[in-house]
């Protein structure tokens, strides 16, 4: 009897040596049209991990659990439910795809899970409900739209013609740059909504094409953008393409090929090589050998990830303390790989950092850094 | 005025895309009364096997565009061919004799394995994959009108293959037992006519027009991806039936027709375009309502 309790005391002392493991979840699109940014995300996110795991100061040992949400909203709510009905996934770094996010945040707030999104760009994500389960380090398609819209039009671009896929994301973009680039004194020549599965735009560009636009605003994701953007070749409609954050991977210029060249897009955040922290994360990304690149949004995984495992380590693997761990009061100024951070009442990241691209031989760059801006190669006219 | 016309060439190459699958089902009907609805994936399959032949000749260095462009579609044919022998063969025939419904049920599997195989076994192929410009892209502005080479090449090649059909099946002897088989199996039987091999041939020719309308869709959107054979064959499907299942014309005017609803569709409402679809499939269920048998109906006119 002796015995057994000193073995008994022995193996507890060796629990409390050996770190509780803590799960957390991972998200996102890994198959279909969007995986590309999905797989960045989580191999990010698995950095943030591998690093908190390795180091020694950490009170906690984390598993990420991934989760595959298809970029489809029934998917995206078969995952929510099925890391919030785990009591042992304490928080979660969730979805790239807005109308997946969208219907995934009642999934959230009803098994109190917290959440983080680290993509999606979508404002009603935050601010149409009070969640307090519901967080988001990346900007919302706002304020990229105002950039957007400015740039447009401080570039003599007058008469623009839109397309928009139907979904909350499409038409959210639709919204905030005809808002902002009708304030900025332009005029939308034409405002045209496509399902996001189609495969022929050729009526939609002829009736642009009639329209005479001096560019044509595209408010989707890569698949059916690299798909208007081939078939506005084919029509000869030759003007200025001005795509969204949802174009920004390697992609749509691999679909695309040298008629990518010269496409602008808008992003929240800066691209990882240009952020305080950025070499950091590119040289430990590389020695971890993941088979695919961060893509644009793996800094905002990572910075998502952190910053959840960092509430972790506060308020230990209780969901609600961890939420309480995110609010306002606790997350301000948190210096991040993507930037500051700082949490609205909505959780929401209020310090947005707009970056623009323009795709030049084959790669996205920043317009500051590109042969466009420096007046050397000209945008379409 | 030139816009119209843009507006019919756009139509006229969706048009012929959606009438080679549509004969393909009408084939398929003709001989076995079966409607074979992995046809749409098969012409996703044709399009990935001539992809897959580009690659491996661009690797081995081949640079003329002639001679890719006869064997990306030689092979795209080839596998097509392939695909729908082996579904004719091992699927259909076996259960010729049960529901159709189970014929229905095993070929929709059969779509989704070949769809699936696509995605899984193509290199990247969850993303939509950049298909080679092959044919010469220039072509003339006329006003709005942006006429291009490649639209008429392939509309002519198009047109052309669907008039070998037809001779082949209206002048040949292949086809005269294909029309015998059409028309009562048990009597062909009885003539001497092998029964599997013209059902498996048929197999083979409707699937070698799915490769070239997946071809064609490849080489006019620069770009194919795995899904692309789900609503090409729900369309072709559509087309076959408006036109009068069975029946080669029948089958061509439907996919014209259904190209020609979408454009207007997209063009002529007033509200946006993303109805043009519910608004063509929508005109079907009404035409369909009025004509149950199709525009030109069995009665009219002989199978195939």
């Amino acid at each position: 009897m002796r015995h057994a309790f000193i073995a008994l005391f022995a193996l507890m002392s060796l629990a409390a040596n050996a770190k509780e493991t803590v799960r957390i979840a991972f998200i996102g699109p890994l198959t279909g049209g969007n995986s590309a940014i999905g797989l960045g995300g989580r191999n990010s996110a698995d950095l943030a991990v591998r690093l908190r795991n390795a180091d020694a100061k950490a009170k906690y040992s984390y598993e990420l659990v991934v989760l595959d949400d298809e970029c489809k909203p029934d998917a995206g709510v078969q995952m929510a439910t099925k890391a919030g009905s785990d009591r042992t996934i304490v928080g979660g770094v969730t979805n790239y795809c807005s109308v997946v996010a969208m219907a995934a945040v009642d999934t959230y707030h009803r098994f109190g899970l917290p959440a983080i999104v680290w993509g999606a760009v979508l404002p009603d994500i935050t601010y149409k409900n009070d969640f307090k389960e519901v967080h988001r380090v990346n900007g919302t398609m706002i304020n990229q739209n105002e950039t957007n819209a400015k740039f447009m039009a401080e570039h003599g671009y007058r008469n623009v013609a839109i397309i928009h896929d139907t979904t909350d994301y499409g038409k959210g973009h639709d919204k905030y740059f005809t808002q902002f680039f009708t304030q900025a004194g332009g005029k939308i020549a034409g405002d045209f909504g496509v399902t996001a599965d189609q495969q022929d735009f050729t009526a939609e560009l002829t009736q642009i094409k009639a329209l005479r636009p001096d560019a044509l605003y595209f408010g989707g994701l890569t698949p059916i953008g690299v798909r208007i953007r081939a078939q506005m070749d084919k029509l000869g409609l030759n003007v200025q393409f001005d795509g969204t954050s949802g174009i920004v991977n390697d992609d749509f210029i691999k679909a695309l090929g040298p008629i990518a060249e010269g496409a602008l897009a808008f992003r929240e955040g800066a691209p990882a090589e240009k952020l305080a922290h950025g070499k950091d994360f590119l040289e430990q990304y590389n020695k971890q050998g993941y088979a695919q690149p961060p893509e644009a949004y793996g800094p905002f995984a990572y910075a998502a990830a952190v910053l959840l495992m960092d509430a972790i380590e506060k308020a230990g693997p209780d969901r609600r303390k961890i939420i309480e761990q995110l609010s306002p009061a606790h997350v301000k100024d948190v210096d991040s790989i993507a930037g500051k951070i700082t949490f609205d009442d909505h959780g929401q990241n209020t310090v947005p950092v707009i970056t623009k691209y323009v795709v030049q031989d084959g790669k996205w760059v920043m317009w500051e850094d590109s042969e466009y801006s420096s007046g050397k190669r000209k945008l379409a006219k | 005025m030139a816009l119209l016309g843009q507006y019919a060439m756009n139509g006229a190459m969706l048009g012929m895309m959606y009438a080679l699958v549509a004969v393909g089902f009408t084939l398929f009907f003709g001989v076995l009364d079966i409607i074979q609805f992995s046809h749409g994936d098969v012409v996703a399959a044709g399009a990935f096997a001539g992809l897959l032949a580009y690659a491996a000749l661009t690797a081995l260095g081949v640079q003329a565009p002639g001679v890719l462009l006869l064997a990306v579609t030689l092979a795209a044919a080839l596998a097509t061919a392939i695909v729908g022998v082996l579904v004719a063969r091992f699927l259909v025939l076996p259960i010729k004799g049960a529901p159709q419904l189970n014929v229905l049920l095993v070929t929709l599997m059969m779509g989704t394995v070949v769809r699936e195989c696509i995605r899984l076994f193509f290199p990247n192929g969850s993303q939509p994959q950049r298909f080679p410009a092959l044919l010469p892209s220039s072509g003339w502005n006329i006003g709005a009108f942006y006429l291009r080479f490649d639209n008429v090449i392939l509309l002519a090649c198009g047109a052309l293959l669907i008039a070998a059909t037809h001779l082949l099946i209206t002048r040949t002897r292949l086809g005269l037992a294909i029309r015998a088989v059409a028309q009562d199996e048990e009597t062909a039987r009885t003539m001497g006519i092998d029964f599997k091999r013209v059902v498996l041939v048929t197999f083979a020719i409707g699937s070698v027009l799915a490769a070239f309308a997946g071809v064609m869709d490849g080489l006019y959107y620069n770009e194919v991806f795995f899904g692309m054979g789900l609503l090409l064959g729900v369309i072709g499907f559509a087309a076959a039936i408006l036109g009068g299942l069975g029946n080669l014309y029948g089958a061509i005017v439907g996919g014209f027709l259904f190209a020609a609803l979408q454009t207007v569709g997209a063009v002529a409402l007033p509200f946006a375009s993303a109805y043009k679809d519910v608004f063509a499939f929508g005109v079907v269920i009404v035409l369909m309502a009025i004509r149950p048998t199709g525009l030109i109906g069995e009665r009219a006119s002989e199978r195939v």
